[in-house]
């Protein structure tokens, strides 16, 4: 490996400030008195509740269905009794329909959920059915309904399933330590997928500061007798990126514009092939994921194990509480996580990570003039000009910037980590792309 | 009352290196050739500096309280401008001169235009160019480092002259041959042979010419640590020596072509100093990867032609500033093509 590895152009190097939490293995949760379940969790359209004020719910009950094919259900994920199903704060700064439970303290699961040991002979129907029964999104952080993603139309052939373990954000290690203590789970998720797909060959991209990782997975593999692929990748960000990811471990480009199955391929996290197998072999729903709580502000970092709907609050205290100079909490990780405003807000699918940093660290430097130093142009993966779009924004030329290609930055925030003059070119360009979109759907 | 959070955009840590730090860092990376000024040249070569890099941040103090912006000289930026000025001159010409080149390259090569990050030209060539223009006899007396043991392989000292200079009256005289007695001639061809003999003393610098453009060796050590933080990279300055190799090897020789010497003509005059930190200042030069390679070989082509068919000996400083103009033009032209994209 090493030399020869593909790799993509662009990238940076943050510094990675995993070390807080790489070596500790994942806890569970102490037990939150109440979860409140967003009915949108998911890229698509939002659940609809199916339970109300008063039921008396079981972990893994449903509490809310899909509203057509790119949808997902949301299930209970502590028994008790459903408390409201009304607004309430939502992490992506919003407040929205949620259903409230009171955890009894019980722990009772569903009757259902148990090992099907004919899970093996299930056709690629049944086992759909299952993943999006039991509510799966990607657990990367994007949250796409996983059923979709691995339903591509038929013209569309796939030969390669990728497991994303590369997991480039700075601070945040649950995907190494599921890597680390579940493989066979994620390996046996990895099958299922392949199945459902029909892929030929199947790999997983494990970025080279995961040394461990790498080994394990690597050990697991030849364990199982799998005929899968582990790429130790080059560290660099966002080498998690799926375009990236699918550039360095079998270098192909998905074209502008397209998506991974327009090359053949389909990529999903670790943690959610973990989370398949589940679905499929154990009728298990999402209900649970790791997280890692990490950053300056919060006094005990952890990888922690937690029920979907567990408030920010809960979870922190959980780990020894913020701080006293706590000033910012961020859902994700540091390069395209959202600035949170609430602790009530509650750990959905897509949270791979809090990170909380200082009110020192929170504080942003004036934007200064562009020197056209062109660190952005050089660390941009999508090959763009982000000081262009930047200047075409601010001078409101919007229809200039479908010549520079904006609708394919994956705002990744490379550009604006690099810019010594700290323009806020992440922003610009989403204001950018919107304006775009808006236009379009106006002209079509 | 609930406990209030920062709430902003993406991404939320942001590199360390900030305008401040990569003026101040090439700064530091050009002392080592303006210690080496000051021993072939004196200590007026330091009081040539300082006045310079006065003269350039009071200027633009003056200009931002004019234009009623915020005082932004810490920023480094003109305190650089005015080094690279003082850089630009010889060591003789009187001390009012710097401080009018710095006035000229900060109010009208950059401040005129917007201030930092505005001005299409690099201000301290333009500066530079101002005083050549003007005031052209105080620019081209250049002292040879006499003091300090300075004959160019033995060549006489009376010309106090560049290498450039006389290899170009030189190559005229050998040019013209008609017009010359045997004598001068073969002292023409005499001072070629020893000029290309001297390699060594062009890469250390004790030679005539302006105050920081001198010692090779100085501007590389300099220039090697602003590459490895990648403050500058290495398609410009390159491409542009590379250029100015290939074609001085070409067309630089007086025994028709392929008869030059492209050692000599890479390490003599501005082009080490212009290659590796004006034609990189960023502001002027190209964003794109194609786009600097381009800018640096035309700065190559320009520079050889002026110095070959034109009339001075120097051609580094009017070739950057010519392409800097071009720079928009070569932005628009050599766009990237986008991750995944079709060629059109």
């Amino acid at each position: 490996m090493g030399l020869l590895n593909h790799s993509f152009s662009g990238g940076i190097h943050p510094p990675d400030f995993k070390k807080d939490t790489a070596f500790k293995s994942s806890v569970t949760c102490s037990p939150p008195p109440e979860v409140v379940i967003p009915v949108q969790q998911h890229i698509g359209a939002p659940s609809k509740p199916i339970v109300e004020k008063g039921a008396n719910v079981s972990i893994g009950d449903p509490i809310s269905e899909s509203q057509g094919f790119v949808s997902v259900p949301a299930h209970a994920s502590v028994s008790g009794t459903v408390k409201a199903v009304a607004a309430r704060p939502h992490p992506f700064g919003t407040s929205e329909l949620s259903v409230v439970i009171e955890n009894d303290g019980e722990n009772r699961w569903r009757d259902d959920v148990e090992y099907d040991e004919q899970y093996g002979k299930l056709g690629t129907k049944e086992i759909l059915e299952r993943i999006q029964r039991a509510g799966l999104a990607g657990m990367g952080g994007a949250a796409f309904p996983t059923h979709v993603k691995l339903s591509p139309p038929p013209n569309k052939k796939i030969d390669t399933l990728i497991l994303n373990g590369a997991e480039c954000e700075p601070y945040l290690t649950s995907d190494h330590r599921l890597m680390l203590e579940e493989p066979e789970k994620i390996l046996k998720g990895m099958e299922i997928l392949v199945k459902v797909l029909g892929a030929k060959t199947a790999a997983i991209g494990i970025e080279n500061n995961k040394p461990d990782a790498v080994k394990i997975m690597r050990q697991t593999i030849n364990k199982l007798k799998l005929p899968y692929r582990v790429y130790a990748l080059h560290v660099k960000y966002p080498q998690g990126a799926e375009k990236q990811l699918i550039k360095s471990v079998v270098n192909r480009r998905v074209p502008a514009g397209g998506l991974p199955m327009d090359v053949g391929c389909v990529v999903q996290n670790v943690g959610t092939a973990a989370a398949v197998y589940d679905a499929v072999a154990y009728k298990k729903p999402l209900v649970e994921r790791v997280v890692t709580v990490t950053g300056e502000g919060i006094s005990e970092s952890k990888n922690v194990r937690v029920p979907i709907g567990t408030s920010f609050q809960h979870l922190f205290e959980f780990c020894g509480g913020m701080t006293e100079g706590a000033g910012k909490i961020i859902m994700g990780g540091p390069m395209m996580g959202l600035a949170q405003s609430s602790l009530e807000a509650p750990v959905i699918k897509g949270t791979s990570g809090l990170v909380v940093f200082t009110e020192k660290q929170s504080h942003r430097q004036l934007e200064k003039p562009c020197i056209s130093c062109a660190h952005c142009v050089d660390s941009c993966p999508m090959k763009l000009m982000p000081k262009m779009i930047g200047l075409l924004v601010q001078h409101e030329r919007f229809d200039q910037l479908e010549d520079y290609h904006v609708l394919d930055c994956i705002e990744c925030g490379s550009c604006a980590f690099v810019c010594p003059a700290r323009i806020n070119l992440v922003h610009l360009i989403k204001y950018g792309k919107a304006k775009v979109l808006q236009k379009q759907k106006q002209a079509g | 009352m609930e406990k209030k959070f920062y709430v902003s955009g993406s991404p939320h840590i942001q590199t360390a290196d900030s305008i401040p730090r990569i003026m101040y860092t090439v700064i530091l990376t050009l002392v080592p050739a303006g210690i080496g000024a000051v021993y072939f040249f004196g200590l007026r070569a330091l009081l040539i500096v300082i006045v310079a890099m006065i003269s350039a941040v009071v200027t633009e103090a003056v200009a931002q309280a004019m234009m009623k912006r915020p005082l932004r000289i810490s920023d480094g930026s003109a305190l650089l401008t005015g080094l690279l000025v003082g850089y630009n001159v010889p060591v003789s010409v009187p001390l009012w001169m710097p401080a009018v080149g710095s006035l000229f390259a900060i109010a009208v090569g950059k401040m005129v235009f917007g201030g930092l990050g505005y001005n299409p030209m690099n201000p301290a060539l333009l500066g530079r160019s101002f005083l050549l223009a003007s005031w052209p006899t105080h620019m081209t007396i250049f002292r040879s480092a006499i003091p300090r043991g300075g004959t160019i392989s033995g060549i006489d000292i009376m010309t106090e002259a560049t290498p450039l200079n006389i290899l170009k009256n030189s190559q005229v005289i050998l040019k013209n041959p008609n017009d010359y007695t045997a004598e001068q001639l073969a002292q023409a061809s005499d001072a070629i042979g020893k000029l290309y003999d001297s390699i060594d003393t062009l890469f250390i610098g004790r030679i005539g010419g302006c105050l920081g453009e001198t010692s090779v060796v100085l501007l590389l050590i300099g220039a090697s640590y602003l590459m490895y933080k990648r403050y500058i990279g290495w398609k410009i300055p390159f491409t542009y020596i590379g250029t100015v190799a290939l074609l001085s090897w070409i067309f630089g020789g007086t025994a028709g072509l392929f008869s030059g010497n492209p050692l000599f003509h890479v390490l003599s005059g501005g082009l080490i100093l212009g290659a590796f930190y004006m034609a990189t200042d960023m502001v002027t030069t190209p964003i794109t990867f194609k786009g600097r390679i381009l800018f640096g070989i035309g700065c190559g082509v320009i520079t050889v032609v002026i110095r070959q068919i034109g009339g001075y000996p120097e051609g580094v400083s009017y070739s950057i500033l010519l392409m800097n103009l071009v720079t928009p033009l070569l932005d628009r032209w050599t766009r990237p093509k986008v991750f995944g994209g079709r060629t059109a």
